[in-house]
Protein backbone atom coordinates (compact mmCIF):
# COMPACT_ATOMS: atom_id res chain seq x y z
CA UNK A 1 0.00 0.00 0.00
CA UNK A 2 1.43 3.03 -0.79
CA UNK A 3 1.87 6.43 0.61
CA UNK A 4 -0.42 8.48 -1.18
CA UNK A 5 -3.68 6.22 0.07
CA UNK A 6 -5.95 7.98 2.20
CA UNK A 7 -6.70 5.60 5.12
CA UNK A 8 -10.57 4.05 5.39
CA UNK A 9 -11.55 6.72 8.48
CA UNK A 10 -10.10 9.90 6.29
CA UNK A 11 -11.97 8.65 3.17
CA UNK A 12 -15.14 8.56 5.45
CA UNK A 13 -14.81 11.68 7.09
CA UNK A 14 -14.29 13.12 3.29
CA UNK A 15 -17.75 11.57 2.95
CA UNK A 16 -19.04 12.69 6.20
CA UNK A 17 -18.02 16.52 5.37
CA UNK A 18 -19.23 16.82 1.84
CA UNK A 19 -22.97 14.99 2.79
CA UNK A 20 -23.17 17.68 5.39
CA UNK A 21 -22.72 20.41 3.32
CA UNK A 22 -25.07 18.67 1.07
CA UNK A 23 -27.75 18.33 3.75
CA UNK A 24 -26.77 22.06 4.90
CA UNK A 25 -27.20 23.38 1.08
CA UNK A 26 -30.77 21.34 1.05
CA UNK A 27 -31.80 23.42 3.96
CA UNK A 28 -31.03 26.67 1.68
CA UNK A 29 -32.54 25.12 -1.56
CA UNK A 30 -35.52 24.35 -0.23
CA UNK A 31 -35.62 27.65 1.64
CA UNK A 32 -35.78 29.07 -1.83
CA UNK A 33 -38.04 26.82 -3.28
CA UNK A 34 -40.53 27.23 -0.80
CA UNK A 35 -41.21 30.67 -2.79
CA UNK A 36 -43.03 28.97 -5.26
CA UNK A 37 -45.98 28.08 -3.13
CA UNK A 38 -46.79 32.23 -2.73
CA UNK A 39 -49.69 33.38 -5.11
CA UNK A 40 -49.19 33.31 -8.40
CA UNK A 41 -48.25 37.16 -9.70
CA UNK A 42 -46.10 37.54 -5.71
CA UNK A 43 -44.34 34.30 -6.53
CA UNK A 44 -43.49 34.86 -10.32
CA UNK A 45 -41.52 38.13 -9.46
CA UNK A 46 -40.31 37.29 -6.13
CA UNK A 47 -38.69 33.71 -7.18
CA UNK A 48 -37.34 35.47 -10.54
CA UNK A 49 -35.58 38.11 -8.42
CA UNK A 50 -34.38 35.54 -6.12
CA UNK A 51 -32.75 33.78 -8.48
CA UNK A 52 -31.30 36.56 -10.32
CA UNK A 53 -30.14 37.60 -6.46
CA UNK A 54 -28.11 33.91 -6.57
CA UNK A 55 -26.47 34.20 -10.31
CA UNK A 56 -24.99 37.81 -9.16
CA UNK A 57 -23.49 37.46 -5.33
CA UNK A 58 -19.74 36.55 -4.97
CA UNK A 59 -20.34 35.00 -1.93
CA UNK A 60 -23.22 32.86 -3.16
CA UNK A 61 -20.91 32.05 -6.69
CA UNK A 62 -17.61 30.66 -4.20
CA UNK A 63 -20.71 28.58 -1.90
CA UNK A 64 -21.89 27.62 -5.67
CA UNK A 65 -18.17 26.13 -6.05
CA UNK A 66 -17.69 24.51 -3.05
CA UNK A 67 -21.01 22.54 -3.68
CA UNK A 68 -20.14 21.30 -6.85
CA UNK A 69 -16.76 20.21 -5.56
CA UNK A 70 -19.11 18.84 -2.20
CA UNK A 71 -21.37 16.59 -5.10
CA UNK A 72 -18.15 15.90 -7.24
CA UNK A 73 -15.75 14.70 -4.00
CA UNK A 74 -18.70 12.80 -2.12
CA UNK A 75 -18.91 10.61 -5.96
CA UNK A 76 -15.57 10.34 -6.05
CA UNK A 77 -14.99 8.94 -2.57
CA UNK A 78 -18.38 6.82 -2.74
CA UNK A 79 -16.55 4.88 -5.83
CA UNK A 80 -13.12 4.75 -4.14
CA UNK A 81 -14.74 2.90 -0.97
CA UNK A 82 -16.84 0.79 -3.07
CA UNK A 83 -14.16 -0.56 -5.14
CA UNK A 84 -12.02 -1.20 -1.90
CA UNK A 85 -15.11 -2.70 -0.15
CA UNK A 86 -15.54 -5.23 -3.30
CA UNK A 87 -11.94 -6.24 -2.79
CA UNK A 88 -12.58 -6.92 0.72
CA UNK A 89 -14.59 -10.36 -0.11
CA UNK A 90 -13.84 -12.11 -3.25
CA UNK A 91 -15.83 -15.24 -2.64
CA UNK A 92 -19.66 -14.16 -2.19
CA UNK A 93 -21.60 -16.53 -0.01
CA UNK A 94 -23.34 -18.89 -1.70
CA UNK A 95 -26.41 -18.51 0.65
CA UNK A 96 -26.74 -15.06 1.99
CA UNK A 97 -29.24 -14.28 4.43
CA UNK A 98 -27.28 -11.25 6.25
CA UNK A 99 -29.46 -8.71 5.03
CA UNK A 100 -31.88 -9.92 8.09
CA UNK A 101 -29.81 -8.36 11.04
CA UNK A 102 -29.15 -4.54 9.02
CA UNK A 103 -31.97 -2.03 7.30
CA UNK A 104 -32.25 -2.49 3.42
CA UNK A 105 -31.50 1.25 2.96
CA UNK A 106 -28.45 1.28 4.87
CA UNK A 107 -26.75 -1.10 2.00
CA UNK A 108 -27.81 0.46 -0.61
CA UNK A 109 -26.43 4.02 -0.01
CA UNK A 110 -24.64 3.30 -3.30
CA UNK A 111 -27.96 2.87 -5.57
CA UNK A 112 -29.82 5.05 -3.60
CA UNK A 113 -26.91 7.71 -4.52
CA UNK A 114 -26.92 6.85 -8.47
CA UNK A 115 -30.52 7.88 -8.00
CA UNK A 116 -29.80 10.92 -6.89
CA UNK A 117 -27.38 11.54 -8.95
CA UNK A 118 -29.37 10.45 -12.34
CA UNK A 119 -31.91 13.10 -11.08
CA UNK A 120 -29.46 16.06 -10.45
CA UNK A 121 -28.54 15.18 -14.29
CA UNK A 122 -31.92 15.65 -15.25
CA UNK A 123 -32.67 18.36 -12.88
CA UNK A 124 -29.45 20.67 -13.95
CA UNK A 125 -29.89 19.71 -17.58
CA UNK A 126 -33.84 21.49 -16.68
CA UNK A 127 -33.18 24.27 -14.66
CA UNK A 128 -29.77 25.00 -13.95
CA UNK A 129 -28.28 24.43 -17.39
CA UNK A 130 -31.41 26.70 -19.31
CA UNK A 131 -30.80 29.40 -16.31
CA UNK A 132 -27.27 29.92 -16.96
CA UNK A 133 -26.60 29.27 -20.78
CA UNK A 134 -30.01 28.80 -22.25
CA UNK A 135 -32.06 31.86 -23.15
CA UNK A 136 -35.08 32.60 -21.12
CA UNK A 137 -37.56 35.29 -21.53
CA UNK A 138 -37.08 38.00 -18.87
CA UNK A 139 -40.20 39.17 -16.31
CA UNK A 140 -41.79 42.74 -16.13
CA UNK A 141 -38.77 43.77 -13.84
CA UNK A 142 -36.01 42.66 -16.44
CA UNK A 143 -35.29 39.17 -14.88
CA UNK A 144 -34.76 35.92 -16.22
CA UNK A 145 -37.96 33.99 -16.21
CA UNK A 146 -37.00 31.25 -14.35
CA UNK A 147 -40.51 30.73 -12.64
CA UNK A 148 -42.63 30.32 -15.76
CA UNK A 149 -40.22 27.59 -16.36
CA UNK A 150 -40.57 25.73 -13.46
CA UNK A 151 -44.25 25.94 -13.77
CA UNK A 152 -44.34 24.64 -17.18
CA UNK A 153 -42.04 21.66 -16.44
CA UNK A 154 -43.49 20.96 -13.01
CA UNK A 155 -47.45 20.82 -15.48
CA UNK A 156 -45.85 17.53 -16.62
CA UNK A 157 -47.07 14.52 -15.08
CA UNK A 158 -44.43 12.10 -15.47
CA UNK A 159 -42.23 14.61 -14.66
CA UNK A 160 -43.36 15.56 -10.96
CA UNK A 161 -44.02 11.53 -10.71
CA UNK A 162 -39.96 11.04 -11.37
CA UNK A 163 -39.33 13.77 -9.02
CA UNK A 164 -41.64 12.44 -6.33
CA UNK A 165 -39.64 9.04 -6.37
CA UNK A 166 -36.56 10.50 -6.05
CA UNK A 167 -37.22 12.08 -3.16
CA UNK A 168 -38.61 9.16 -1.82
CA UNK A 169 -34.58 7.70 -2.46
CA UNK A 170 -32.88 10.96 -1.16
CA UNK A 171 -35.35 10.46 1.90
CA UNK A 172 -33.89 7.20 2.54
CA UNK A 173 -29.92 8.03 1.88
CA UNK A 174 -30.75 11.63 4.06
CA UNK A 175 -32.05 9.00 6.79
CA UNK A 176 -29.02 7.24 7.19
CA UNK A 177 -26.49 9.47 5.08
CA UNK A 178 -27.23 12.05 8.48
CA UNK A 179 -26.83 9.89 10.87
CA UNK A 180 -23.73 7.93 9.67
CA UNK A 181 -21.70 11.26 9.08
CA UNK A 182 -22.65 12.15 12.82
CA UNK A 183 -20.90 8.39 13.53
CA UNK A 184 -17.75 8.88 11.45
CA UNK A 185 -17.13 11.62 12.62
CA UNK A 186 -17.53 10.61 16.01
CA UNK A 187 -19.88 11.02 18.42
CA UNK A 188 -20.42 8.57 20.31
CA UNK A 189 -22.09 9.90 23.95
CA UNK A 190 -24.96 7.89 23.58
CA UNK A 191 -27.27 10.84 24.96
CA UNK A 192 -26.31 12.77 21.48
CA UNK A 193 -26.52 9.47 19.22
CA UNK A 194 -29.84 9.77 20.04
CA UNK A 195 -30.13 13.17 19.39
CA UNK A 196 -28.74 12.57 16.23
CA UNK A 197 -31.23 9.96 15.15
CA UNK A 198 -34.09 12.29 15.83
CA UNK A 199 -32.71 15.08 14.63
CA UNK A 200 -31.69 12.91 11.85
CA UNK A 201 -35.13 11.55 11.12
CA UNK A 202 -37.16 14.64 11.30
CA UNK A 203 -34.54 16.61 8.72
CA UNK A 204 -34.85 13.68 6.18
CA UNK A 205 -38.60 13.45 6.06
CA UNK A 206 -39.28 16.88 6.48
CA UNK A 207 -37.15 17.83 3.87
CA UNK A 208 -37.68 15.52 1.38
CA UNK A 209 -41.66 15.42 1.97
CA UNK A 210 -41.28 19.10 1.53
CA UNK A 211 -39.26 19.20 -1.66
CA UNK A 212 -41.73 16.60 -3.03
CA UNK A 213 -45.24 18.41 -1.96
CA UNK A 214 -43.76 21.59 -4.13
CA UNK A 215 -44.07 20.48 -7.36
CA UNK A 216 -47.61 18.37 -6.63
CA UNK A 217 -48.67 21.88 -5.11
CA UNK A 218 -47.53 23.47 -8.93
CA UNK A 219 -48.88 20.87 -10.82
CA UNK A 220 -52.63 20.89 -9.52
CA UNK A 221 -52.59 24.46 -7.93
CA UNK A 222 -51.10 26.06 -10.88
CA UNK B 1 -34.46 -35.60 13.09
CA UNK B 2 -33.72 -35.72 9.34
CA UNK B 3 -31.23 -32.62 8.45
CA UNK B 4 -29.87 -32.32 4.93
CA UNK B 5 -26.32 -29.97 4.76
CA UNK B 6 -24.82 -28.32 2.33
CA UNK B 7 -21.28 -27.70 3.14
CA UNK B 8 -18.39 -26.01 1.71
CA UNK B 9 -15.67 -28.68 1.13
CA UNK B 10 -12.17 -27.21 0.26
CA UNK B 11 -8.93 -29.10 0.39
CA UNK B 12 -6.67 -26.64 1.61
CA UNK B 13 -5.94 -22.54 0.60
CA UNK B 14 -4.63 -22.86 -3.12
CA UNK B 15 -8.26 -25.48 -3.85
CA UNK B 16 -11.27 -23.93 -5.39
CA UNK B 17 -13.35 -25.54 -3.23
CA UNK B 18 -17.40 -26.23 -3.37
CA UNK B 19 -20.31 -27.37 -1.67
CA UNK B 20 -21.30 -30.44 -1.31
CA UNK B 21 -24.25 -32.15 -0.26
CA UNK B 22 -24.65 -34.84 2.75
CA UNK B 23 -27.80 -35.84 4.99
CA UNK B 24 -27.64 -36.98 8.63
CA UNK B 25 -30.34 -38.82 10.54
CA UNK B 26 -31.42 -39.75 14.15
CA UNK B 27 -30.28 -35.54 15.22
CA UNK B 28 -31.02 -34.61 18.61
CA UNK B 29 -32.76 -31.42 19.05
CA UNK B 30 -30.92 -30.66 21.91
CA UNK B 31 -27.61 -31.30 20.61
CA UNK B 32 -25.26 -28.19 19.97
CA UNK B 33 -24.90 -27.55 16.13
CA UNK B 34 -21.03 -28.57 16.76
CA UNK B 35 -22.06 -31.84 18.15
CA UNK B 36 -24.39 -32.40 14.90
CA UNK B 37 -21.32 -31.31 13.09
CA UNK B 38 -19.04 -34.20 15.17
CA UNK B 39 -22.35 -36.46 14.04
CA UNK B 40 -21.88 -36.29 10.45
CA UNK B 41 -17.62 -36.36 11.25
CA UNK B 42 -18.35 -40.00 12.85
CA UNK B 43 -20.20 -40.72 10.41
CA UNK B 44 -17.78 -39.88 6.93
CA UNK B 45 -14.99 -41.70 9.23
CA UNK B 46 -17.26 -45.34 9.22
CA UNK B 47 -17.42 -44.20 5.71
CA UNK B 48 -13.99 -43.64 4.82
CA UNK B 49 -14.47 -40.18 3.74
CA UNK B 50 -12.27 -36.88 4.80
CA UNK B 51 -13.65 -35.31 7.83
CA UNK B 52 -14.82 -31.70 7.65
CA UNK B 53 -12.64 -29.39 9.66
CA UNK B 54 -14.09 -26.71 11.33
CA UNK B 55 -12.62 -24.78 14.26
CA UNK B 56 -13.62 -25.23 18.09
CA UNK B 57 -12.35 -25.19 21.28
CA UNK B 58 -14.50 -24.68 24.51
CA UNK B 59 -17.78 -24.78 23.66
CA UNK B 60 -19.44 -22.71 25.96
CA UNK B 61 -19.28 -18.85 24.03
CA UNK B 62 -16.30 -17.76 25.87
CA UNK B 63 -13.32 -18.32 23.58
CA UNK B 64 -14.31 -17.10 19.89
CA UNK B 65 -12.82 -20.59 18.11
CA UNK B 66 -16.07 -21.58 16.63
CA UNK B 67 -17.50 -19.40 14.01
CA UNK B 68 -18.88 -19.89 10.47
CA UNK B 69 -21.85 -19.03 8.32
CA UNK B 70 -25.13 -21.10 8.86
CA UNK B 71 -27.74 -20.31 6.29
CA UNK B 72 -26.16 -17.28 5.36
CA UNK B 73 -25.98 -15.57 8.93
CA UNK B 74 -22.85 -15.99 10.58
CA UNK B 75 -23.18 -18.06 14.00
CA UNK B 76 -26.93 -18.95 12.73
CA UNK B 77 -30.06 -17.69 12.96
CA UNK B 78 -30.19 -16.96 16.13
CA UNK B 79 -28.73 -13.18 17.04
CA UNK B 80 -26.19 -12.76 19.58
CA UNK B 81 -25.18 -16.74 19.90
CA UNK B 82 -22.10 -18.82 18.99
CA UNK B 83 -21.90 -21.31 16.90
CA UNK B 84 -21.42 -23.47 19.71
CA UNK B 85 -23.99 -22.38 21.70
CA UNK B 86 -26.88 -22.72 18.85
CA UNK B 87 -28.99 -25.98 19.10
CA UNK B 88 -30.43 -28.09 16.69
CA UNK B 89 -33.88 -27.32 18.44
CA UNK B 90 -33.60 -23.82 15.98
CA UNK B 91 -34.15 -26.00 13.19
CA UNK B 92 -37.01 -27.98 11.93
CA UNK B 93 -37.42 -31.93 10.52
CA UNK B 94 -36.25 -31.89 7.12
CA UNK B 95 -34.40 -28.92 6.89
CA UNK B 96 -31.88 -28.07 4.49
CA UNK B 97 -29.13 -26.46 5.86
CA UNK B 98 -26.31 -24.10 4.38
CA UNK B 99 -22.72 -24.14 5.94
CA UNK B 100 -19.94 -21.87 4.85
CA UNK B 101 -16.70 -20.69 6.15
CA UNK B 102 -16.61 -16.31 7.25
CA UNK B 103 -15.80 -15.06 4.07
CA UNK B 104 -13.42 -12.29 3.70
CA UNK B 105 -10.20 -11.38 1.90
CA UNK B 106 -8.74 -10.81 5.20
CA UNK B 107 -10.06 -14.21 6.14
CA UNK B 108 -8.31 -16.93 3.58
CA UNK B 109 -9.76 -20.47 4.07
CA UNK B 110 -7.26 -22.80 5.10
CA UNK B 111 -9.84 -26.29 4.75
CA UNK B 112 -13.52 -26.71 4.66
CA UNK B 113 -15.11 -24.24 7.24
CA UNK B 114 -11.47 -23.43 8.63
CA UNK B 115 -10.53 -20.04 8.31
CA UNK B 116 -7.18 -17.70 8.75
CA UNK B 117 -8.00 -15.30 11.15
CA UNK B 118 -4.82 -13.94 12.16
CA UNK B 119 -5.22 -10.35 10.53
CA UNK B 120 -6.81 -9.98 13.77
CA UNK B 121 -3.64 -10.56 15.59
CA UNK B 122 -2.09 -8.39 13.50
CA UNK B 123 -4.66 -5.41 14.26
CA UNK B 124 -3.59 -6.25 18.21
CA UNK B 125 0.18 -6.86 18.11
CA UNK B 126 -0.27 -3.25 16.30
CA UNK B 127 -1.42 -1.39 19.74
CA UNK B 128 -4.26 -3.49 21.53
CA UNK B 129 -1.63 -3.34 24.49
CA UNK B 130 -0.39 -1.13 26.88
CA UNK B 131 3.23 -0.97 27.25
CA UNK B 132 4.47 -1.27 30.77
CA UNK B 133 7.36 -3.36 32.36
CA UNK B 134 6.50 -6.37 33.79
CA UNK B 135 7.26 -7.22 37.52
CA UNK B 136 4.97 -8.09 40.47
CA UNK B 137 1.16 -7.37 39.52
CA UNK B 138 0.89 -3.70 40.77
CA UNK B 139 -1.65 -2.86 43.95
CA UNK B 140 -5.02 -2.36 42.17
CA UNK B 141 -6.10 0.49 44.54
CA UNK B 142 -3.02 2.94 43.41
CA UNK B 143 -4.67 4.02 40.10
CA UNK B 144 -8.18 4.64 40.45
CA UNK B 145 -10.79 3.82 38.55
CA UNK B 146 -14.53 4.17 38.91
CA UNK B 147 -16.80 1.55 38.71
CA UNK B 148 -18.75 2.60 35.84
CA UNK B 149 -16.21 3.28 33.81
CA UNK B 150 -14.33 -0.22 34.59
CA UNK B 151 -18.10 -1.59 33.39
CA UNK B 152 -17.54 0.43 30.46
CA UNK B 153 -14.02 -0.68 29.45
CA UNK B 154 -15.58 -4.23 30.57
CA UNK B 155 -18.08 -4.36 27.91
CA UNK B 156 -15.48 -3.34 25.15
CA UNK B 157 -12.84 -5.80 26.15
CA UNK B 158 -15.84 -8.93 26.22
CA UNK B 159 -14.91 -9.31 22.90
CA UNK B 160 -13.53 -12.59 21.73
CA UNK B 161 -12.19 -11.97 18.61
CA UNK B 162 -14.68 -14.49 16.78
CA UNK B 163 -15.10 -12.50 13.18
CA UNK B 164 -18.44 -12.57 13.02
CA UNK B 165 -18.71 -8.96 12.71
CA UNK B 166 -16.09 -9.39 9.54
CA UNK B 167 -18.41 -11.87 7.98
CA UNK B 168 -21.81 -10.51 8.17
CA UNK B 169 -20.68 -7.05 7.32
CA UNK B 170 -21.18 -6.09 3.64
CA UNK B 171 -18.32 -4.90 3.39
CA UNK B 172 -15.86 -7.17 5.57
CA UNK B 173 -15.04 -4.37 7.76
CA UNK B 174 -13.25 -5.18 11.09
CA UNK B 175 -14.30 -1.65 12.51
CA UNK B 176 -16.27 -3.67 15.37
CA UNK B 177 -13.24 -5.86 16.20
CA UNK B 178 -10.62 -2.62 16.37
CA UNK B 179 -12.67 0.01 17.60
CA UNK B 180 -13.74 -2.69 20.90
CA UNK B 181 -10.01 -2.97 21.83
CA UNK B 182 -8.88 0.75 20.90
CA UNK B 183 -11.82 1.79 23.36
CA UNK B 184 -11.31 -0.62 26.22
CA UNK B 185 -7.82 0.85 26.29
CA UNK B 186 -9.09 4.54 25.76
CA UNK B 187 -11.46 4.51 28.13
CA UNK B 188 -8.26 3.14 31.52
CA UNK B 189 -6.31 5.53 32.63
CA UNK B 190 -3.17 2.73 32.06
CA UNK B 191 -4.23 2.90 28.31
CA UNK B 192 -4.34 7.01 27.87
CA UNK B 193 -1.06 7.55 27.78
CA UNK B 194 -0.60 5.63 24.22
CA UNK B 195 -4.20 6.34 23.29
CA UNK B 196 -3.09 8.51 20.16
CA UNK B 197 -0.48 6.00 18.67
CA UNK B 198 -2.17 3.08 19.40
CA UNK B 199 -5.19 4.15 17.27
CA UNK B 200 -3.19 5.24 14.07
CA UNK B 201 -1.37 1.88 14.18
CA UNK B 202 -3.93 0.03 14.58
CA UNK B 203 -6.51 1.42 12.18
CA UNK B 204 -3.55 1.48 10.02
CA UNK B 205 -2.88 -2.36 10.29
CA UNK B 206 -6.47 -3.16 9.68
CA UNK B 207 -6.49 -1.07 6.67
CA UNK B 208 -3.02 -2.96 5.58
CA UNK B 209 -5.18 -6.53 6.28
CA UNK B 210 -7.22 -5.76 3.67
CA UNK B 211 -10.61 -5.19 5.26
CA UNK B 212 -13.35 -2.29 4.21
CA UNK B 213 -14.60 0.68 4.87
CA UNK B 214 -17.75 0.45 8.29
CA UNK B 215 -20.83 1.93 6.47
CA UNK B 216 -22.87 1.71 9.52
CA UNK B 217 -25.27 -0.70 8.71
CA UNK B 218 -25.19 -2.14 12.50
CA UNK B 219 -24.84 -5.87 11.27
CA UNK B 220 -22.34 -6.39 12.85
CA UNK B 221 -23.81 -5.65 16.66
CA UNK B 222 -26.94 -7.96 15.71
CA UNK B 223 -24.54 -10.50 15.30
CA UNK B 224 -21.89 -10.10 17.36
CA UNK B 225 -22.20 -12.96 20.68
CA UNK B 226 -20.81 -10.61 23.28
CA UNK B 227 -22.80 -7.82 21.70
CA UNK B 228 -20.22 -5.79 21.32
CA UNK B 229 -22.01 -2.02 20.62
CA UNK B 230 -21.66 0.39 17.29
CA UNK B 231 -20.65 3.24 19.31
CA UNK B 232 -17.54 1.73 20.07
CA UNK B 233 -16.63 2.54 16.42
CA UNK B 234 -18.08 5.95 16.90
CA UNK B 235 -15.57 6.53 19.97
CA UNK B 236 -13.16 4.75 17.39
CA UNK B 237 -13.63 7.01 14.61
CA UNK B 238 -13.53 10.04 17.68
CA UNK B 239 -9.59 8.91 18.92
CA UNK B 240 -8.37 8.39 15.42
CA UNK B 241 -9.85 12.27 14.12
CA UNK B 242 -8.28 13.38 17.50
CA UNK B 243 -5.16 11.62 17.07
CA UNK B 244 -4.84 12.46 13.67
CA UNK B 245 -5.71 16.63 14.87
CA UNK B 246 -3.56 16.47 17.16
CA UNK B 247 -0.26 14.84 15.22
CA UNK B 248 2.95 16.52 15.85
Amino acid sequence: MGQWRQKTLTRKNWMAFTGLFLCFFLVIHLLGNLQLMLPDERAHLQFNAYSHLLSGNILIKIISWVLYASIIAHVVYAIAITLTNKRSRDVKYHYDRRGEVSKWYTRNMGVLGTIIFIFLVIHFRDFWYVYKFGSLPLDERGNKDLYRLVVAVYSETWYVLVYVLCMVALCYHLLHGFFSAARTLGVYHPRYVRWVRVIGWIYSVGICAAFAWIPIYVHFLK
Amino acid sequence: MHIRLKIWRQENSHDTGKMQDYAIADVNPDMSFLEMLDMLNEQLLAQGQRVVEFDHDCREGICGQCGMMINGRAHGPLKNTTTCQLHMRSFREGDTIYIEPFRATAFPVKCDLKVDRSAFDRVIQAGGYVAVNTGQAPEANSIPVGHPVAEAAFDAAACIGCGACVAVCKNSSAALFTSAKITHLALLPQGAVEAQERVRRMVDQMDAEGFGHCSNTEACEAECPQQISVLHIARMNWEYNKAQLLKK
